[in-house]
């Protein structure tokens, strides 16, 4: 009885997070035609949707190179002047530190209308709409507060010994950041960079407000502005379609990664 | 998930306090050094923004014509003008969708993750496939879910049809707020449930054997001893969800549209302001919503979140 009621509870949960995933992605492989069928497997299978994704009016190949570049750089980024912040919150003793370490749990907290009214007029000033860096910048204001945060319980759990060895054998602790805590380090700062780069790519609202020319755009915009032939007709199996195709590399990813991704999720709130 | 969540303070993660102190005045230029790149950009991305936000709510732009009848142009001081609109219809009904939105949701998210992660914590087998189906909202992009649940809920979708009824949900109206309500939930109830199960897997089987060899019954168990032991974990997730759904923007900005009055958000709010070059007002409802969550935020913190708090602090001291 009891184990019928646990095995009821984790079907349950399986059902709740993966069947509204499977419309979408089922739907994505009708045709048009028959899009409004509500058979539980497309009949028959079709890929006609996927090719419509890439017509070459829709925009759609290059608004996932701009995603790609954008939560690129900015992980990148990110990770570059995050992993060294990190580790001096989380080793060096100084004065301020835990002001800092305040500030930044504060700031994860801001919210991004806020930032967009000053900056679109200060990008707007300095021609910067319609930019890569427009996105880049303030995608920082998020990605980078999570890295930090993050990274620094990770540093926290590695051994100090190693260090104070290194250092004692003459490193400077610069020194010593570089070349032993950062190859420990690396598992940590693999599944931050995933997570600050999920952050990134699905991030809406300043792609939306900083960039308007279409090739610009970032695949989660583009998909929710794509238009149909007939001008109030939504076009739901190009939409579910190109919907599949910018998120099945992120479940791939994260079923790859699941459990440093967990770890570095729950580390962020427990650590 | 076990090496990042059990927190065994062993001799190994203890820093040796005295030489660290000492050491530490020594060499504070290279935490000058590391901090500098982080600070100074958030200082542009969040500071400058914050401050600039707050002086343009003070100030109007664009043209006007003066007493005499000259056109004037540039900025000018325009004091409390600019939060006039507060008190207008349109600010007061973004405020009361927000709210609506935020406890409604997080209630929601809160007693279902907590149910998910019950289950989760006692489930045997597919242990890996169900912490893999309980990534899969999570990582859907807020926009991508706000599509998905736009085609679930068409007139003739298939929400629907098993249903059996025909309401318009992505229209206008009442029915809007319940698709927002269960397309926000469906994505971030198994993130909630993912964080209070991290907090159930870190309460030692020997509590547990303990009660029960006192005799207490399984609901006695729950409110006694799993139920304060996973607080701070159920905080933390808590906090973070009131943060997140407080600025939601892009779920109804998607799955109903823009300027859709029954589902407005404050986020929204300003969003469309600001794009129509509305700097002044947008700034001024931007500055009331940063006002807004910090002090929800410090309610919290403060009504409920004295532990959290406290453990912060420990964990700064120990550090």
């Amino acid at each position: 009885m009891r184990a019928a009621l646990r095995n009821g509870g984790v079907i349950g949960i399986a059902l709740y997070c993966l069947v509204p995933f499977y419309w979408m992605v089922v739907s994505s492989f009708r045709r048009t035609s028959d899009i409004y069928d509500k058979s539980p497997l497309p009949t028959p299978w079709s890929m006609e949707s996927y090719a419509a994704v890439f017509d070459e009016g829709i925009g759609f190949g290059q608004s996932l190179v701009n995603s790609l570049i954008v939560a690129g750089v900015t992980t990148a980024a990110t990770m570059l002047i995050g992993t060294m912040a990190a580790y001096a919150l989380a080793r060096l003793t100084f004065r301020g530190k835990n002001v800092i370490l305040a500030l930044v749990i504060a700031v994860s907290m801001f919210p991004g209308a806020l930032l967009i009214v000053p900056l679109l007029k200060l990008f707007t000033s300095i021609g910067w709409i319609n930019s890569y860096q427009a996105m880049i910048v303030p995608s920082m204001s998020f990605a980078l507060p999570l890295t930090v945060w993050n990274l620094t319980s990770f540093f926290r759990q590695l051994p100090y010994e190693l260090e104070q060895s290194a250092m004692i054998d003459g490193c400077t602790p610069l020194a010593a950041f570089r070349r032993i805590m950062l190859p420990l380090a690396a598992p940590g700062i693999f599944t931050t960079a995933i997570l600050a780069f999920i952050a990134t790519w699905n991030e809406f609202i300043i792609a939306v407000t900083m960039v308007n020319d279409q090739s610009r755009q970032t695949a989660t915009v583009r998909i929710a502005q794509f238009t149909g032939a007939a001008k109030f007709d939504t076009p739901f199996g190009t939409q579910m379609a190109a919907s599949v195709l910018v998120t099945v590399p992120l479940v791939i990813l994260v079923l790859f990664c699941q459990r440093r991704i967990v770890a570095g999720l729950t580390a962020g709130a427990l650590k | 998930m076990a090496t990042v969540t059990t927190d065994r303070p062993g001799p190994a993660m203890r820093p040796p306090r005295r030489p660290g102190r000492r050491a530490g005045r020594g060499r504070s230029w290279p935490a000058v050094l590391m901090l500098s790149p982080t600070l100074i950009v958030l200082a542009l991305v969040v500071l400058y923004p914050l401050v600039a936000a707050a002086r343009e709510s003070f100030y109007t732009s664009g043209e006007t014509l003066d007493a005499d009848g000259f056109v004037v142009e540039g900025e000018r001081f325009a004091g409390l003008a600019n939060y006039a609109g507060v008190l207008g219809e349109r600010f007061l009904n973004a405020m009361f969708n927000t709210t609506l939105l935020t406890v409604v949701t997080v209630s929601i998210e809160v007693v279902l993750g907590f149910a998910m992660a019950l289950v989760m914590n006692r489930a045997m087998r597919g242990r890996a496939f169900l912490r893999a189906s309980i990534l899969v909202p999570w990582a859907v992009p807020t926009a991508v879910s706000g599509l998905m649940w736009k085609w679930i809920f068409q007139a003739d979708g298939v929400a629907n049809a098993v249903l059996g009824t025909d309401i318009l949900w992505t229209a206008e109206g009442v029915y809007a707020k319940f698709a927002v309500i269960i397309a926000d939930t469906w994505k971030t109830a198994p993130f909630v449930g993912l964080l209070v199960l991290a907090g159930l897997q870190i309460i030692p089987g020997e509590v547990y054997e303990a009660a029960r060899v006192d005799g207490a019954s399984a609901r006695q168990t729950f409110w006694r001893i799993t139920l304060p032991l996973v607080r701070p974990a159920l905080l933390v997730a808590v906090l973070f969800r009131l943060m997140d759904a407080l600025r939601i923007f892009d779920l109804p900005y998607v799955l109903i549209g823009p300027r859709k009055h029954s589902v407005e958000t404050l986020s929204g709010l300003i969003w469309d302001e600001a794009t129509r070059v509305h700097y002044g007002p947008a700034s001024a409802y931007g500055t009331v919503l940063f006002l807004y969550i910090a002090l929800i935020a410090y309610v919290f913190v403060r009504l409920l979140g004295a532990d959290l708090l406290s453990d912060v602090r420990t964990r700064k001291k120990e550090a």
